[in-house]
């Protein structure tokens, strides 16, 4: 008896903590309307300079939203992001990669050396990653460092001080075609605030945020997120 | 003689562990998490806040991480990890990793005493990083620390020091490595030496080195999978740390300082993540 008590009292705090969040969504929908409406002031000028890099984490089942992806790309592109990097653990968005691009301008597919070439231009790089980029791609790389490792250890010298450094893994990974910068921000779309398995190896002073599903996705919001990240 | 003051103060003090108590008996009606990891962040804003030396900051987050300690221990947690001195950190003015040190040094002593919570709850301490980066003297302690608490078996205090994700994966891949040439060596001692020019290309891959092989030679390896990932001060990097091991598991940033993070900052970070929980089980379950 006092066991159902305790599970409902259980049951009560959560939905009290239910109210509390959607109670705290309309009022982010109403600040991401102001922001969009251009009535606050501050959002009109941000200095997307300071963001050299940009991550976006999209939840697999909500990348079926292909037409959300799109516009969140080209409101970044807008924006003035020069380099952003969509990320799925399923690799849905890999699969749609031609889609999305056609329904994109000024927008190409990321290359290397894309950050000297396209400087002053409106283009901007997108690349796609999934988790064959994250945690398979570590153990393509290991293959890499061991077949060096061996190569040269048939030469007669003892060089695992060398060939085991993270330059070395960062270009091991480069070569396996998984390379790519470290995002200064990423924003994650999906239910829960959690990175979902992007890449490790590029993550580690990247700022997290959380943006909440992709359905509920809102310029006003992307601008502060951004707006947010280029204060600190 | 007892004054008044404390007499009252020891009910004050039972009552709120009452309270506390209560407060979790309602949380486990819910899942529970079983690994939570805390970035341990503010130290030093915290004593340059209240004017303290730097010592002191860490002396306050100590004793933060002990209570969120017995938290977890009360309410069921049974790994908890903390990121206690970063690689990075030894760029540092040599001073200030010169107090650190000297300051795990004496915790570490301090938690091997009789009277304290690593006793009194039966908390094994597991050190985890790149443990020939520290000086001899710290190293020793740190081994005999893991040997005495190793049959400890409540709860399992994981402390990275000096750790990063990057130094963790690169050790593993190494290791890996080493695993595959040791497993390759033995292969050709049973097989002799005139079956290796006959190794197809195809045999060849199954020797390939895969995801499970890094993940054996994680120092991690030693823990489950993360549920929680709690940093301090409001910071959403995740400077580092269990990189790999987060992809599954809830991110939590309270804007407090590490010495000012309490009960109710403990009791959210558990709630969002049976708020979570479902999402987390459904992808587990697809891998």
């Amino acid at each position: 008896m006092s066991s159902l008590a305790i599970h409902l009292l259980w049951l009560l705090i959560h939905l009290v903590i239910s109210i509390f969040f959607f109670v705290l969504k309309i009022a982010n929908v109403l600040e991401s309307y102001l922001i969009s409406s251009g009535f606050l002031k501050k959002y009109e000028s941000i200095n997307v300079g300071k963001l050299r890099y940009l991550a976006v984490v999209v939840d697999s089942e909500d990348a079926l939203q292909i037409n959300k992806v799109i516009k969140l790309v080209q409101w970044l592109a807008d924006i003035g992001v020069k380099h952003v990097c969509l990320y799925d653990n399923e690799g849905i968005l890999k699969k749609s990669k031609d889609i999305i691009l056609k329904n994109l301008s000024c927008v190409k597919l990321f290359e290397e050396g894309d950050e000297q070439s396209l400087r002053g231009k409106k283009t901007m790089s997108l690349e796609f990653a999934s988790q064959s980029d994250g945690k398979e791609a570590l153990a393509k790389a290991a293959n890499l460092l061991l077949k060096k490792h061996l190569k040269l250890r048939s030469l007669g010298e003892n060089q695992e001080e060398k060939i085991f450094t993270e330059a070395h893994m960062t270009e091991a990974l480069r070569a396996v075609g998984s390379g790519g910068p470290e995002p200064d921000l990423l924003l994650v779309y999906g239910p829960v605030r959690c990175h979902l398995g992007f890449p490790a190896w590029r993550l580690r002073y990247t700022e997290i945020v959380h943006m909440g599903p992709l359905k509920s996705l809102k310029y006003g919001s992307l601008l502060k997120a951004i707006y947010k990240f280029t204060l600190g | 003689m007892e004054t008044e003051s404390s007499v009252t103060g020891g009910y004050r003090r039972r009552f709120t562990g009452f309270l506390r108590k209560c407060m979790f008996s309602v949380l486990s009606m819910g899942p529970v998490p079983n690994h939570i990891a805390f970035i341990m962040d503010g130290n030093r804003r915290y004593a340059k806040k209240r004017n303290l030396q730097l010592g002191e900051g860490h002396r306050a987050g100590f004793a933060s991480l002990m209570w969120i300690l017995g938290y977890c221990y009360e309410l069921g947690v049974k790994y908890v990890t903390i990121y206690a001195f970063s690689i990075d950190n030894f760029k540092r003015r040599p001073n200030e990793v010169q107090v650190l040190m000297d300051l795990m040094l004496e915790k570490i002593d301090e938690l091997l005493k009789e009277e304290s919570l690593v006793r009194q709850y039966g908390i094994q301490l597991y050190f985890i990083g790149n443990l020939k980066l520290l000086s001899d003297n710290v190293r020793e302690a740190v081994e005999r620390a893991m040997e005495i608490t190793a049959k400890n078996n409540k709860l399992v205090l994981l402390i990275c020091v000096p750790y990063t994700s990057t130094d963790e994966i690169l050790h593993a891949v190494e290791e890996s490595c080493q695993d595959k040439l040791d497993h390759s060596q033995a292969v050709k001692q049973t097989n002799g030496s005139t079956d290796h020019c006959n190794q197809t290309s195809q045999e060849d891959h199954e020797h390939d080195i895969k995801v499970v092989d890094i993940e054996k030679r994680m120092y991690m390896a030693a823990a489950p999978d993360l549920d929680i990932l709690i940093r301090s001060s409001g910071e959403t990097r995740l400077s580092n740390f269990l990189l790999y091991q987060s992809d599954k598991c809830q991110l939590y940033s309270p804007a407090a300082l590490w010495p000012e993070l309490g009960l109710w900052h403990f009791v959210w970070a558990v709630l969002s993540y049976q708020r979570s929980y479902s999402y987390f089980e459904k992808k587990r379950k697809q891998l």
